[in-house]
């Protein structure tokens, strides 16, 4: 059996009499690729807040690597990687200054931090933009160092939310090259994104509607169970049952 | 309705601009489509007479953006790509606030917004700000379109949106271009192109190509081949590593590849089955907008 690391169990969330988050369970493999889909207002940032440690469940429980969503929410913080479209890196900070902070807040020792700069600005094929502002860097350089970044600490999860939005073509795959070789090294992704084809290449996929998981397997069985030949028909066919606006 | 030529634009040392020229006729939908940080916004801002180009000439419903720039805004609508209405103003408040503004009342032009604001009209009383990002978009759009205007500008109106409001968003457009509305629309979803009349590639400041979408999937010169296999990645790196496979990317469930002439779709085959991969298919498919992009990008 694999190791479970994302375990969520009849997780709730109100909001006054609003229930954002409505009874979900799912459990997360290591390793795994986890499509988290969901029309906008569907309550997947509800939920992976809480995941991440930012919000309290009205009720039901998880843990996270390992950790109480509701009770450790400070170990759960240091055990995940966060990024998202629009935060994840300071602009007016330089390339290595970003990761020196990064590394810094997760508890990382200097000389690691040191080392490991190095060898990521390396990989990246950043060492000569090391001196470099992030805001003038191309659109799709910050979201390869973003997400670098958000690994950098050796995460047992990483959170990406929409990561790819707003990306080249080109770099939208090497993109999700990266998720792969992240996955390959035991990383667990927990990923949400508008582009269907994206969907494709998650392990697993959940879809969310009006705040309760209405569909979660794998892409083909998806497709199989729902007869038709790609993901995006799955997510439109669910997604029009949706009642909230 | 909006005639450019050779518009530049720098910031500092950063080209957001490189030269742009093109035409939008009466009745268009026109996409410009390309990713965050290519120009689209600058270019959007220009054309709606909110910043002035460094050169190049351009004019909107037959009037110059620079000398008659109080005359066009009389004209045209525009939605940015950030939320810029009113947050403290209810949803009823902006509509009306925005049709003031331009001399006019909900009630003369509420045929053209009708459609639309019926769907948030259980929420009127609601303070924009407290709207869902669905709700938001489509009370930007009554605004923008309250005075009547000949041309639309609508600046990454999907962004971040799910692919079901995306749809029911160009539905509505649709039927804005039926009532005569020249539309111009940048979006950052290479797979809205098909929604357009005609688009433009744009990437780092230029347009690589301006056509009707079904013109530069023909013009696309290769064939495609789709490629799938029991494992994925592996399939992708195994591609990759082969001589004469000339590109080759993910595209969802199945592998987008090119290859030169002497590689038969058999010799493929038998390579890929020596690298341990099973169930593989390979079968000529039509290119798509991202496959265009992509071959654009890289000349």
């Amino acid at each position: 059996m694999d190791e479970i690391v994302i375990n969520v169990e009849n997780l709730s969330k109100k909001f006054a009499s609003f229930t954002a988050v409505d009874n979900i369970s799912f459990g997360v493999t290591k390793g795994e690729i986890f499509g988290f889909l969901g029309a906008n207002g569907a309550g997947k940032t509800t939920a992976m807040r809480m995941l991440c440690g930012l919000s309290k469940p009205t009720s039901g429980k998880a843990t996270v690597a390992g950790f109480d969503i509701s009770k450790e929410t400070e170990k759960v913080k240091r055990n995940i990687g966060y990024m998202s479209q629009k935060f994840s890196l300071y602009e007016d900070l330089k390339v290595w200054e970003n990761i020196r902070l990064f590394g810094g807040i997760y508890g990382m020792k200097s000389n690691e931090i040191k080392l490991k700069s190095e060898q990521l600005l390396h990989t990246l094929g950043f060492a000569n933009e090391r001196n470099m502002l992030v805001k003038s860097l191309p659109l799709g350089w910050k979201q390869k160092l973003a997400f670098s970044v958000s690994i950098f600490h050796k995460p047992k999860i990483v959170f990406l939310d929409e990561p790819t939005g707003g990306v080249d073509p080109a770099t939208r795959r090497q993109f999700w090259e990266m998720i792969y070789d992240a996955a390959e090294q035991g990383i667990t992704i927990f990923v949400t994104t508008h582009y269907m084809d994206e969907a494709e290449y998650c392990n697993r996929v959940s879809i969310m509607v009006d705040g309760k998981i209405q569909a979660l397997d794998t892409p083909n069985n998806l497709k199989q169970q729902f007869n038709v030949n790609n993901m995006d028909s799955v997510f439109s066919g669910l997604a029009r049952t949706a009642k909230r606006t | 309705m909006v005639i450019t030529e050779n518009i530049t634009k720098k910031y500092g040392t950063i080209e957001a601009l490189k030269g742009v020229t093109f035409n939008v006729d009466k009745g268009e939908i026109f996409g410009i489509i390309g990713p965050d940080g290519a120009g689209k916004t600058t270019l959007f801002r220009i054309l709606v007479t909110l910043i002035l180009a460094d050169s190049g000439k351009a004019s909107v419903v037959g009037l110059d953006v620079v000398r008659k720039y109080r005359k066009i805004r009389r004209h045209i609508g525009y939605m940015p790509g950030k939320f810029a209405l009113y947050q403290d103003m209810t949803v009823e408040e902006n509509l009306k606030f925005f049709a003031t503004l331009f001399n006019t009342t909900v009630d003369e032009n509420y045929h053209l917004v009708k459609d639309i604001y019926i769907q948030i009209e259980p929420f009127k009383k609601r303070r924009a700000g407290a709207l869902s990002g669905g709700m938001k978009q489509k009370l930007a759009l009554c605004c923008a379109l309250i005075h009547k205007p000949e041309v639309l500008f609508l600046d990454e109106p999907t962004t971040g949106v799910d692919p079901i409001s995306r749809k029911e968003f160009w539905e509505m457009l649709k039927r804005l271009k039926a009532q005569g509305i020249t539309i111009l629309v940048s979006t950052p979803y290479m797979d809205e192109a098909t929604m357009c009349d005609r688009i433009a590639l744009i990437k780092d400041g230029i347009f690589m190509k301006i056509d009707s979408p079904a013109e530069i999937i023909s013009a696309y010169g290769e064939t495609i081949w789709a490629v799938r296999g029991n494992n994925m990645p592996r399939l992708l790196k195994n591609l990759r590593e082969h001589a004469s496979v000339t590109s080759s990317f993910a595209f969802g469930n199945v592998h987008h590849i090119t290859v030169n002439k002497d590689l038969a779709v058999e010799a493929l085959e038998k390579y890929l089955v020596e690298n341990n991969n099973t169930d593989i298919e390979i079968y000529p498919i039509k290119p798509n907008i991202e496959d265009c992009y992509m071959q654009l990008s890289k000349k």
